[in-house]
């Protein structure tokens, strides 16, 4: 569906894109991951044809951005950062306009306007002007006018920018929703957004793709040992007899005795998990899946196992090796 | 597919209710027939008017009056109703909706341009009362108010095109305002430097300039071809000029 072959951007001497290669196979929801600045708009206005490549080849369904614009355009939605509303207009009349601009009769705009409005659920405010509507249902147009003309190829550019954390979901279940029909690239400095809907992830760093895969994957890749996070209620503490700072070693102790254990530590003061003065988090390091036999020791050493869990973290962790940098994201 | 034609008139209807919805519309239409109508008053009754009331010569001088000041304000208004069409959508981001939906980028410009042609001809329309107060309580051909109203609309055209460019180049509609002017007020100052300046630049100033000897005579009621080609030329000279900014800034 999409194929870019060293596809540069430079605007005056600087290097804003590339040279990037990849390919997406239809119907793949991609995301696009890196820091504010380094490339994602860039690379997605190309695809869009908003923006011309300095060099390199950019392909959509066999379609070459720069040879055939046109045929391009009418396969692609694209929803930019900020949505290309008309405040002045209702939006059932901008909705019509984008139709009829992306090459719609008016009979086929007229079709597809229910299915539209219904899919984004903007049904209720399909009568008032643009400029009244709050930015979640602003963002829910932007995207109807992106799908509407029903592309192949559905390009949404930081999709839950500016929005609270509920408009954040709703955004979140619209484009599941729309994984079916459409072949999706996202692209997000947000990294729950891109994880939890995408199918394959592209990062970037300083207008390069520095790494793609599936966020297990990119996991794999950069990290040999995998952390797990345990909360334990001492056995000692839970006697109420001991002394903790011997229950706290004799629990780390069972868990580090564990075969493939690679390190223990413990992220916090005993007594402050949960608000359970019994309890204590250890964050164990591994070279493998252990939650079996973290579980296993801890129990046939007397304590209690309040949790255990894969570190939740992973991708932000990927994030961090691949760029070098942190505190971006949300 | 609605391309080709079907996209500039797309675009020309959005573009022109959008002057209907908007404010700045009745704005611009609101000063323009302000500013015609206190000089027609000045000029036609006020205490400057020409010569003895009814008379054939003075109902054509307050004619030629009449569209002398009505061609400065139709300039001035074109400014205005221009100086936002791609601006303001560069700045709100709408323009991006366009640039990726299978448009051409003439065909943007040409809609925009033609709903502002349209909505500057209904001002300059809502002005022929002026014009008829004349031929009712005077003597002026039917004819001299058309071809003046042709020297107008093609003066306005003309004007508009070098918004359009003007618009075209930047995002700031202040910017855009300044441009515009500045390229209008110099090929409208065109005529008196030729005056001062000797062949053969004389010549190319007269020939350049988008007021005096181009527009005399639509104002004189005297239908030239060769006024009408060159308001044509440099309407179409100015959107060309348009186009190809837009194409460029593709590349940025």
């Amino acid at each position: 569906m999409v194929h870019l072959t060293d596809v540069t951007k430079f605007y005056g001497s600087k290097r804003a894109l590339g040279p990037v290669s990849f390919e997406i196979e239809k119907g793949n929801t991609v995301g696009f991951l890196g820091l504010n600045g380094v490339g994602k708009t860039t690379l997605l206005r190309i695809l869009a044809c908003g923006l011309r490549p300095s060099s390199g080849t950019a392909l959509v369904n066999g379609f070459d951005v720069l040879r055939d614009p046109h045929e391009v355009r009418k396969r692609v939605g694209y929803l930019p950062e900020l949505p290309p509303v008309y405040r002045d207009m209702t939006v059932t009349d901008y909705l019509t306009f984008a139709g009829r601009i992306k090459g719609m009769t008016p009979e086929a705009v007229a079709r597809r306007m229910p299915e539209v409005q219904e899919r984004t659920r903007i049904v209720e405010v399909r009568d008032m002007p643009t400029g009244h509507l709050s930015q979640g249902y602003r963002q829910r147009v932007g995207v109807a006018q992106a799908i509407i003309h029903e592309p192949e190829l559905l390009i949404l550019d930081e999709p839950t920018h500016d929005l609270d954390p509920v408009q954040i979901m709703e955004m979140r279940a619209m484009i599941r929703s729309l994984k079916d029909s459409h072949t999706i690239l996202i692209s997000s400095h947000i990294l729950p957004e891109i994880s939890r809907t995408c199918d394959r992830l592209l990062i970037l760093n300083d207008g390069e793709i520095v790494a793609s895969g599936t966020e297990e994957e990119l996991g794999e890749k950069l990290f040999t040992s995998r952390r797990l996070d345990v909360t334990v209620r001492l056995g000692a503490a839970k006697a109420g007899d001991g002394d903790r700072a011997v229950a706290v070693e004799a629990a780390r102790a069972a868990i580090a005795r564990v075969a493939g254990v690679t390190g223990v530590q413990i992220p916090d003061s005993p007594g402050s998990a949960a608000g359970d003065t019994g309890a204590v988090n250890f964050q164990v390091e591994g070279d493998s899946d252990l939650r079996a036999e973290v579980c296993r020791a801890l129990v046939e050493s007397g304590h209690d196992v309040i949790s255990l869990n894969r570190a939740e973290r992973g991708l932000e962790r990927v994030f961090v090796g691949l760029v070098g940098k942190g505190g971006t994201w949300h | 597919m609605a391309l080709g034609l079907g996209s500039t008139g797309i675009i020309f209807r959005r573009e022109f209710n959008a002057y209907v919805r908007s404010p700045m519309g009745y704005i611009v239409a609101a000063v323009v027939l302000l500013i015609d109508g206190i000089l027609f008053y000045a000029n036609a009754l006020g205490p400057n008017a020409l010569g003895p009331a009814g008379s054939e010569l003075l109902s054509g001088q307050v004619l030629e009056g009449f569209l002398y000041f009505a061609s400065g304000m139709t300039a001035i208004a074109a400014v205005a109703l221009s100086i936002r069409l791609v601006a303001e959508e560069r700045q709100t981001g709408t323009l991006l909706l366009l640039d990726t939906s299978p448009v051409r980028d003439w065909e943007i410009l040409l809609g925009k341009f033609l709903s502002a042609l349209a909505f500057l001809s209904l001002i300059t329309v809502a002005t022929l009362y002026m014009p008829l107060l004349i031929l009712v309580n005077g003597k002026i051909a039917i004819g001299h108010i058309a071809v003046g109203y042709l020297g107008l609309t093609l003066l306005g055209g003309a004007v508009l095109a070098i918004g359009m460019l003007a618009t075209a180049l930047t995002r700031h509609q202040l910017v855009a305002a300044a441009v515009a002017s500045v390229i209008t007020g110099t090929l409208f100052l065109f005529m008196p430097l030729a005056e001062i300046v000797g062949p053969p630049f004389s010549r190319f100033f007269a020939a350049l300039t988008i007021h005096g000897r181009h527009w005399a005579g639509f104002q004189d009621g005297i239908l030239h071809l060769r006024d009408v080609v060159y308001y044509l030329a440099m309407t179409y000279f100015f959107l060309f000029a348009a186009t190809k900014v837009m194409e460029a800034k593709r590349w940025e």
